[in-house]
């Protein structure tokens, strides 16, 4: 059994976003750097099924050398080796490419990463990965049970919640609470440096977007706060000021 | 906590003095490599950036524990702290101590083949530092892996290790500490307690009343000194519960860190084998001296934690609490507050993790020299005893600092135990009581210094002497040598070097052995040597930063410097005041505070747009941000 968690490099929940370069580019200055909570929960998973089944567990990040840190703290959590694909992720087409080409090699059985990542919030990458490879895609995955070459899934859907089963190989977007979030211990810390992590140059096409222009959102307005009876200026500042009737 | 005879006379005759002052002066200031860098010298060798370890050059994995010792506290402690404080289940403190164990966050000090992850000790400091904002749990984290652990490591025969230690990493054994006893807390060698071995020689009976036990209530194992017989020192002793002859009052009702468990602990006819006798008869008093230095420092850098924690609350708060319309980190009354919090923290920090590699640079050089490694470890400290006391003091009063201003910040919430600050308030304060009041520690550092002094181990006297000619001759109106980074500074701290210099060396020479009972006196020169350590360091770590990143990405951290040692030189200033006002008359007064003024002079700077810097800096990132 190969398990493969794809993890993201994002920015701290709490980072102040800002841009550089004529608002073409994000200003990593002072950002803390974070694995990608969805990923988290991946991963989380994946060393629970690895410990269980005895499977090998191997994280995969599309990311730049300052992502190295991250992906030594998925090893400290429990993975067995990793590779970094030397890219800027630029889009999801990209870096599903590049998992797809890594995984076409390695042929595993279980491919997790987070439902989206916490930087762009796509959502996109496993689809484009089980596509490109062929094989089942489901997100967002909230349990994840093997049995055999089979798995047994739940998921999250409008209003309520969907049980399944799938044959392996599959690619999950994983979500909260199909694990609870692993805190590196002092072993895995000490280990982590010792174990492998392979870096290979992005294989395919170039990366397909360009980013024009980063804005911020505008900034939230004060709250007004209008007497029922009042109803009619409310109408009225919707349509003059708000101007959304 | 500690006994303490100040102040050997012995130390203190004529004779001693006049061979020491007698000998050829050498140049004061002088500049030593690393290997090299003595306790205590700071006061009379000037340190270079590249010689003093910065925070900013912990290894990835270094930030990785800081960062699980953060999750633990976020995901095990902060959402429980109501329930641990309310201690009404006992198991529950047990419980968070078992789940660090298998972190692994207790075994970082015990070396590897005691199933422990034999790290140095300024990454312990770093777990002493993330875990200090736990409050109640910190306590009993602390008190099991310090106190608790640390007399078997380093004393421990090599039975006593195998059997213990690797249970002790674990958490599987907890440990307390049994030194203190309601007649003897500062005053430790005084204790009543007593062990007689019994008729076979096989176990020592141990009778005694041992109070404000931390971990009482649920340790497995217990370092308990006693005396043998009508012995006239301590010797220490491992005692398992389950020995028999262990009874308890009640948990104690304490001001703050509710929850964790202080007990008083007694023992009646308590039968312990032989073999459980640490180190040798009479050896339990230097055993509690050199623990509670490893104790004294870590409880510094544990204040940085819960001053850090603090802050990120209080900042957090400014900017989400309106008034007039605004948020009040607006306004400038709350940036002081902030930028001041701020700049000690920093502060606090540099002085920490610099005193802290020099341990582990002595540790090194000792091991180095052929030294077993327990021992080692021990003499690296030891030689830093001073450091660590200052810096006891320093950060237990850094984070009262905090904890006051946090409260303030919340105003009328930050009185109600709906919000973290009271919680924090409270548990803030034991820090300026437990591991030697800071009364014995200032005590302790001045004492300290004088003794090595004394032996010849420190050379103290020439340079004050030196001083003391200074001041009798004509200022040096000369404007200021070669430029460069930071050399008018580095010049007001030399200065203040000699401000320090100058009051101890007279009143040494006013009192001798009587100086012991000038306590007033004392804890002057000891604010004086802490704030020329701190503000020091503070200055060599922006300077090492400096060089690192260039000074528009750290000009921040160079307000706080700057501030930290304007500050200084005030306090300096007053602490110097208060001393010679204290024992000087007449022309000596007179001039002794024209030498004053003139070490404690600093060109001005506008502190107030500095502070304000620091604050927005903060203010923007809603948290701590050096």
């Amino acid at each position: 059994m190969k398990i493969l968690v794809c993890v993201t490099s994002v920015p701290d929940t709490t980072a102040r976003i800002s841009f550089t370069d004529g608002d073409t580019k994000f200003s990593k200055a002072g950002v803390q750097y974070i694995t990608g909570p969805y990923d988290d929960y991946a991963l989380s998973r994946a060393v629970e099924l690895k410990e269980q089944l005895g499977a090998t567990l191997t994280v995969l990040n599309v990311g730049e050398a300052d992502a190295e840190p991250v992906i030594r703290k998925c090893l400290a959590i429990g993975a067995d080796d990793a590779i970094r694909v030397n890219a800027e992720p630029t889009d999801a087409y990209f870096v599903a490419e590049q998992i797809a080409a890594i995984a076409r090699q390695e042929s595993y059985d279980l491919i997790l990463m987070g439902r989206e990542s916490i930087d762009f919030n796509g959502g996109q990458v496993h689809g484009i990965v089980g596509e490109m490879l062929g094989i089942p895609s489901f997100s967002p995955v909230m349990k994840l049970d093997i049995e055999g070459t089979k798995a047994k899934i739940a998921r999250e859907i409008e209003g309520g919640k969907e049980t399944l089963e799938a044959s392996l190989p599959l690619v999950l977007g994983c979500q909260e609470p199909i694990a609870e979030w692993k805190i590196p211990n002092m072993r895995g810390i000490m280990t982590a440096r010792t174990k492998p992590l392979r870096v290979v140059e992005p294989s395919g096409s170039d990366s397909l977007t360009k980013v024009q222009k980063y804005e911020l959102p505008p900034p939230k307005g004060a709250c007004r706060m209008i007497p029922a009876e009042e109803a009619e200026t409310l109408i009225g500042l919707l349509r003059t000021e708000a101007k959304i009737i | 906590m500690l006994a303490y005879h100040f102040f050997n006379p012995e130390l203190y005759n004529i004779k001693g003095c006049h061979r020491l002052l007698s000998t050829e002066f050498e140049p004061m200031i002088a500049t030593e490599n690393q290997a090299s860098i003595k306790g205590g010298e700071f006061l009379i060798k000037e340190t270079e950036a590249a010689q003093i370890f910065i925070p900013e050059e912990f290894t990835e994995e270094q930030r990785m524990i800081a960062q699980t010792c953060q999750d633990f506290l976020d995901r095990e402690i902060f959402p429980h702290s109501d329930e641990i404080d309310s201690a009404k289940d006992t198991s529950l403190m047990e419980s968070l101590m078992d789940k660090a164990g298998e972190l692994g966050l207790l075994g970082t000090s015990v070396p590897e083949q005691y199933g422990g992850f034999g790290m140095d000790f300024n990454t312990s400091m770093i777990v002493a530092d993330y875990i200090g904002a736990a409050g109640s749990f910190a306590v009993a984290l602390s008190a099991h892996t310090g106190i608790g652990t640390l007399p078997i490591l380093y004393y421990g025969t090599e039975e006593q290790k195998v059997k213990y230690l690797p249970k002790l990493a674990t958490g599987e054994y907890k440990a307390a500490y049994c030194l203190t006893e309601p007649d003897s807390g500062s005053d430790a060698n005084a204790a009543k307690s007593r062990a007689v071995l019994n008729a076979e020689g096989t176990h020592y009976l141990i009778n005694g009343q041992k109070m404000w036990i931390s971990n009482g209530g649920f340790a497995d194992i217990f370092i308990v000194f006693a005396k043998i017989d009508t012995d006239k020192n301590l010797s220490a002793f491992i005692v398992e519960k389950d020995f028999g002859g262990i009874t308890m009052n009640a948990e104690e009702h304490k001001l703050g860190i509710k929850g964790s468990s202080t007990r008083q602990v007694f023992f009646n006819d308590c039968p312990v084998p032989v073999e459980n006798l640490l180190s040798v008869r009479e050896g339990g008093f230097k055993i509690a001296v050199n623990i509670l230095n490893i104790g004294r420092i870590k409880l510094a850098v544990s204040g940085v934690g819960a001053s850090r924690m603090i802050f990120n609350h209080a900042v957090n708060y400014a900017n989400e609490r309106k008034q007039f319309g605004t948020s009040i980190a607006n306004f400038g009354a709350i940036k002081f507050k902030l930028a001041q919090m701020a700049v000690k923290v920093f502060a606090t920090e540099s002085a920490s993790y610099r005193a802290g590699q020099n341990i582990d640079d002595a540790i090194q050089s000792l091991i180095a020299g052929g030294m077993p490694e327990g021992e080692a470890k021990l003499k690296g400290v030891e030689q830093f005893a001073i450091e660590c006391a200052m810096l006891k003091v320093h950060g237990s009063e850094v984070l009262d600092y905090a904890a006051d201003e946090g409260v303030q910040i919340y105003g009328g919430m930050g009185y109600s135990a709906e919000a973290p600050m009271e919680r924090a308030y409270r548990d803030a304060r034991i820090n300026r009581i437990f591991e030697g009041t800071n009364e014995i520690n200032r005590l302790l550092s001045v004492d300290m210094l004088l003794k090595r002094a004394l032996k010849g181990e420190l050379n103290i006297m020439q340079p004050a002497m030196a001083v003391a000619k200074e001041i009798m001759s004509i200022p040096d109106f000369s404007s200021d040598e070669e430029e460069g980074l930071f050399v008018t500074e580095k010049k007001v701290l030399r200065n203040l070097k000699k401000a320090v210099l100058m009051t101890a060396g007279a009143a040494v020479q006013k009192f001798m052995q009587n100086l012991q009972n000038e306590q007033e006196i004392i804890m002057n020169v000891a604010d004086m040597l802490i704030e020329i350590y701190v503000a020091e360091s503070t200055l060599l770590r922006v300077e090492k930063l400096i060089g690192m990143r260039g000074e528009e990405a750290v000009s921040l951290q160079k307000d706080a410097a700057l501030i930290y040692l304007h500050e200084a030189v005030e306090k300096v200033n007053s602490a110097g005041r208060a001393a010679i006002t204290s024992f000087a008359e007449g022309d000596e007064l007179r001039g002794m505070l024209m030498g004053l003024k003139r070490f404690t002079k600093i060109d001005p700077i506008n502190l107030k747009d500095a502070r304000r810097r620091i604050a927005d800096h903060a203010i923007g990132e809603n948290k701590y941000s050096f």
